[in-house]
């Protein structure tokens, strides 16, 4: 069996609300992050409040249609991200949202990594059909890294974020089950 | 003056032949309960599962649908009448408005067959349309279809809507996988439109 929760550089670990929301306090600073990761304004929250909204989500349990991790590094076991995948349980489809705050490791393979996991965790656990995501087409780093995962663009909305006074796109992927598949098989030729 | 959809004396709840109105707490119940009871209609209305619902369900949800209005302010919600006779037909509403970005989600359906093809929904579209984008001066709409829904694509595409995503396979339903299409009007390019 596959080992879910380990990639190569990084693992999946629960998501524990003291820790998650020291660094989240940490991260909220760094507005390029927010920008990059959400269309959302950016914000600020104290630890306080971000604490309890963690221990909000763990006293609910675990959902059928949430799934959320905390990503550490393997080598210094560095809270370094996290992603989540929610489910449309009728369509049988996920989306996922991921992020790495500590931008030191930006572009070093890390976020590739984790989107390995978070779709072998997708298709070999939650067993959906289709995993879905949204990003913004200023994040060209993202976009190639979702594409090395195998994802697809399947489309771009038109002008939907303003930032800096100007107008920018959104892109839209997608990548189904019979896709993941024959990948995983190409990789081990 | 213009004599189109810039005069502001024209009416932004009526149209030729139906007009906007709020939500009937007596009467709207039993009415959309019958809907609910059209699969195909709740089929080509949402992708959430059809299931029928009762007029006292319904009575609940307009309550809860009321506060939601109130509380969060990101949803505006029409119900469609026949100017006839007054009759509940429909509704439309603009969800999901992200207001520091101008953009929200559009959502329209005509509750009973005898009432489709009748030109009701395009006029309703057009309304909520100018409503978006005159009114609450959003940038941009969207609107998701199932692509089996080839009225509703017609409608968009009709109105102007350009398909910007196209969500393979996203759907499943009667034994199959269908992909749901996302459309999407810019405020710049519909002004264009009712200019011309």
């Amino acid at each position: 069996m596959r080992n879910l929760f380990r990639g190569e550089l990084v693992r999946l670990t629960a998501e524990e609300p003291g820790s998650r929301a020291k660094v989240e306090v940490h991260w909220q600073r760094d507005t390029e992050f927010h920008r990059l990761a959400d269309s959302d304004p950016a914000g600020m929250e104290s630890e306080k409040k971000l604490k309890e909204w963690f221990e909000k989500r763990n006293e609910e349990g675990f959902k059928p249609e949430r799934y959320s991790f905390s990503v550490r590094t393997l080598d210094e076991d560095k809270l370094i991200g996290f992603f989540g995948l929610w489910l449309d349980l009728i369509h049988n489809e996920a989306w996922v949202g991921i992020g790495i705050g500590e931008r030191e490791f930006w572009g070093k393979g890390y976020g590739t990594d984790m989107m390995k996991l978070c779709l072998q965790y997708a298709f070999t656990e939650l067993n959906v059909y289709r995993v879905s995501l949204g990003l913004h087409a200023y994040n060209p780093r993202a976009l190639r890294s979702y594409e090395k995962a195998g994802f697809r663009l399947e489309g771009c909305t038109r002008g939907d974020v303003a930032r800096e006074g100007r107008r920018h796109d959104s892109l839209w992927m997608g990548i189904l089950r019979e896709e993941w598949i024959q990948m995983q098989n190409g990789d081990s030729k | 003056m213009e004599k189109t959809m810039f005069d502001m004396a024209t009416q932004l709840f009526e149209g030729q032949d139906v007009r906007f109105g709020p939500i009937d707490h007596e009467k709207d119940p039993e009415i959309e309960s019958k809907w609910t009871h059209d699969a195909e209609f709740m089929r080509l209305y949402d992708v959430a599962p059809a299931r029928p619902m009762s007029a006292a369900l319904l009575k609940k949800q307009y309550e809860k649908l009321e506060k939601q209005i109130e509380e969060e302010k990101n949803l505006y919600y029409f119900t469609i009448r026949a100017k006839a006779d007054d009759r509940l037909i429909g509704k439309a509403l603009i969800q999901w408005i992200e207001w520091t970005n101008g953009n929200a989600w559009i959502q329209l359906g005509i509750g009973s067959a005898e009432d489709r093809r009748k030109g009701y929904g395009s006029q309703a579209l057009r309304m909520l349309i100018r409503f978006a984008f005159a009114e609450l001066n959003l940038f941009r709409v969207s609107a998701r279809v199932p692509e089996y829904n080839t009225a509703a694509i017609a409608l968009f595409k009709k109105l102007g809507f350009v398909e910007e995503v196209r969500r393979r396979q996203a759907l499943d339903r009667d034994g199959r996988r269908w992909d749901l299409i996302v459309f999407g009007l810019l405020n710049s390019d519909w002004q264009n439109q009712v200019r011309a």
